[in-house]
């Protein structure tokens, strides 16, 4: 079984974001991690390549760090990796993401395609179900459980209130929710062998794409953080009066109730 | 002159560290107060190689080199000293022995379940009467036909009782002082060999200390490891790696309780300033950094000498002194950071003051450290 992780290195979650001077998110000294619902989605692919052997390929976009996030998981037990890597993608959005990762996937067999359901920076859970559109493949998102029957997967996955159990056929790009599984350290031993498997590097042109094939059909306009959190208000008063005060501030102020 | 660590370094120690806070740091706590010995905890170090770092792959080892090891029981002692040593006195006093002076079939039979973490090993130099001076030694051994037979006891043994494996000293001829003693490879369960008093340790608590004894012990003559005679410099070679792993071990005792100092210092306020915007406070911290940086160049360099198969002596003396001071330092004052709560145990700071301190008695007193260290420094 051929099986393809699809994976994003993203800011370590208690990375502190700053903007730079030209208003841009600053990677600067920031720790790089493999996005965390993509551990699951590696994790669910090393277990389907015990049990039905073949292979676990990773594929990534991004800078030259992102080998560091596919070397964690090439250690974890993935075979190889293919990381789209051109200073010409600037900013991308979903689609050129999605049509880029199509173009790369074309010399990669499959028989599963498996993603996070989200990626931590900046959630639009867009990329690996674009993908599957590009692909014509079927995609099932946030999925908890997973068993193959033949050319079929069964696949739990998570809905609002519930859970649903979904028949597909393969191949099927699925996207791991948390649940799904427990990841594995990297032992030391795959660390020592991970400097030895490829990571291969694609530009865009290797794969017969100029950026002008590929314009982006969205740009970020502007980043802002979030307001810096106020201190507390202490009503002050007689216990009855500072309620009704309390009372009033919730509801006009803070509009919480 | 280059001071960074390489791509595996860093996946080593982000794995390790995981593998750290995620596991073995939530109960160490427990496994303290009850001197409880984590059994599960040593099978996951097996699972994810840290039984075999510096071994080859011949012997099922990961063939990585002694930074990668002591970055791992640096990570492991961070969050629990114990399991630290534990790891350390397994790889170091008895896999590498092994690995140094043992036969082919030796290294076959013994060091691959070592490297693997299926058998756990020990090592027995100390006694009663032979602690910093290994002449004292009053364990015997007799050839008789094919065998040795071994009588006499050893004491503070570090991971005695749940070891499988032991590589312990024995006097043969007491004519010859030091140059009489051989070293042996012991099993478990050999018929004659038990498990004496357990030690109740201030520190490194869920650590097992055991004494030896050895009544009419028979072992086959293919387990004397290398020549007799040699036990004394298999002894003092073994103590002079195994350095590199206790000097790891107090590295990350410090640098565990240096951050819990610096966590704290943040939240807690006195005097409407928290305690880091306190000069007195923030020259404590500034102090246990700058200690802490320099203990890890010289566990670091002693590694680095290590790999390039260089005289080690000096370098992991003056690591493991160092180092055990310097978690001695910053142990007792992030204590003093953290005050009243620092004294009670439901902080990690007191439990590492308690475990620092054995940093500068075993393997060589701080003060037997100096003696090796002016010994290699004189000679010249």
């Amino acid at each position: 079984m051929n099986i393809v992780v699809c994976l994003k290195q993203t800011f370590d979650t208690e990375a502190k974001i700053t903007l730079d001077s030209t208003g841009k998110i600053d990677t600067n000294g920031v720790n790089l991690v493999m996005n965390p619902y993509d551990e699951f989605a590696v994790e669910e692919a090393l277990k389907l390549k015990e049990k039905f052997g073949g292979e676990v390929t990773l594929i990534s976009m991004g800078g030259e760090r992102v080998q560091e996030s596919l070397r964690t998981a090439l250690a974890m037990g993935c075979d190889q990796a293919v990381l789209v890597s051109d200073p010409a993608i600037d900013s991308p959005d979903e689609w050129v993401t999605a049509e880029i990762l199509a173009k790369a996937l074309s010399q990669i067999p499959y028989d599963i395609l498996l993603a996070g359901r989200i990626a931590v920076d900046d959630g639009s859970s867009q990329v690996a179900i674009r993908l599957a559109d590009e692909l014509n493949i079927p995609s099932v998102s946030s999925i908890l459980k997973l068993e193959i029957e033949g050319t079929k997967a069964m696949v739990t996955r998570e809905i609002d209130g519930g859970t649903e159990l979904i028949e597909v056929d393969l191949p099927v790009m699925l996207t791991a929710q948390k649940g799904l599984n427990v990841p594995r350290y990297p032992s030391m031993m795959g660390i020592m062998k991970a400097k030895k498997k490829e990571i291969k590097i694609l530009t865009l042109s290797d794969l017969g794409l100029s950026e002008a094939d590929i314009p982006k059909k969205m740009t970020i306009k502007k980043y802002s953080l979030p307001n810096p959190r106020k201190g507390g208000v202490k009503v002050q008063g007689e216990a009855g009066d500072a309620c009704k005060e309390l009372a009033r501030l919730l509801r006009e102020e803070a509009k919480v109730i | 002159m280059n001071f960074d660590l390489n791509d595996d370094h860093n996946m080593i120690r982000k794995m390790v560290r995981d593998f750290a806070e995620t596991e073995v740091a939530p109960g160490a706590e427990e496994r303290d107060e009850n001197e409880e010995f984590p059994l599960d905890l040593w099978k996951k170090c097996g699972e994810l190689g840290l039984a075999g770092i510096t071994f080859p792959e011949e012997y099922c080892g990961i063939g990585a080199d002694y930074i990668s090891y002591a970055i791992a029981i640096e990570e492991l002692s961070r969050v629990d000293a114990s399991l630290g040593v534990t790891i350390s006195a397994h790889s170091s006093l008895c896999a590498n022995p092994i690995y140094k002076f043992g036969t082919d079939a030796q290294k076959e039979k013994y060091l691959t379940p070592l490297a693997t973490g299926e058998k756990m090993g020990a090592f027995g130099l100390t006694e009663s009467l032979a602690g910093s001076d290994a002449s004292g030694t009053r364990t015997t051994a007799v050839r008789v036909g094919d065998e040795y037979v071994i009588n006499g006891s050893k004491i503070f043994i570090t991971n005695g009782y749940y070891a499988d494996i032991y590589v312990i000293t024995a006097q043969m001829d007491k004519s010859k002082g030091n140059r009489g003693i051989a070293a042996f490879i012991l099993e478990k369960g050999t018929p004659g060999f038990t498990f004496g008093k357990k030690e109740k340790k201030m520190g490194i608590r869920s650590s097992a200390t055991y004494e030896l004894v050895f009544e009419d012990v028979h072992i086959p003559a293919e387990n004397l490891l290398g020549e007799e005679g040699q036990g004394f410099k298999i002894a003092m070679t073994t103590l002079d790696f195994g350095r590199i792993g206790i000097a790891a071990q107090a590295l990350g005792i410090a640098q565990g309780a240096y951050e819990q100092a610096l966590k704290y210092s943040k939240e807690r306020s006195q005097f409407n300033q928290t305690l880091s915007q306190m000069p007195i406070i923030q020259f404590k911290l500034a102090d246990m950094a700058m200690q802490i940086e320099a203990a890890r160049l010289l566990v670091y360099q002693a590694c680095y000498v290590a790999d390039k198969h260089e005289p080690v002596s000096k370098y992991s003396a003056m690591a493991k002194a160092f180092a055990g001071d310097t978690a001695n330092m910053v142990a007792t004052e992030a204590v003093q950071v953290l005050g009243g709560y620092g004294y009670t145990r439901d902080y990690p700071v007191e439990r590492m003051m308690r475990d620092a301190k054995i940093t500068q008695i075993y393997e060589g007193t701080n003060e037997i450290q100096r003696v090796v260290i002016a010994a290699n420094i004189l000679k010249d």
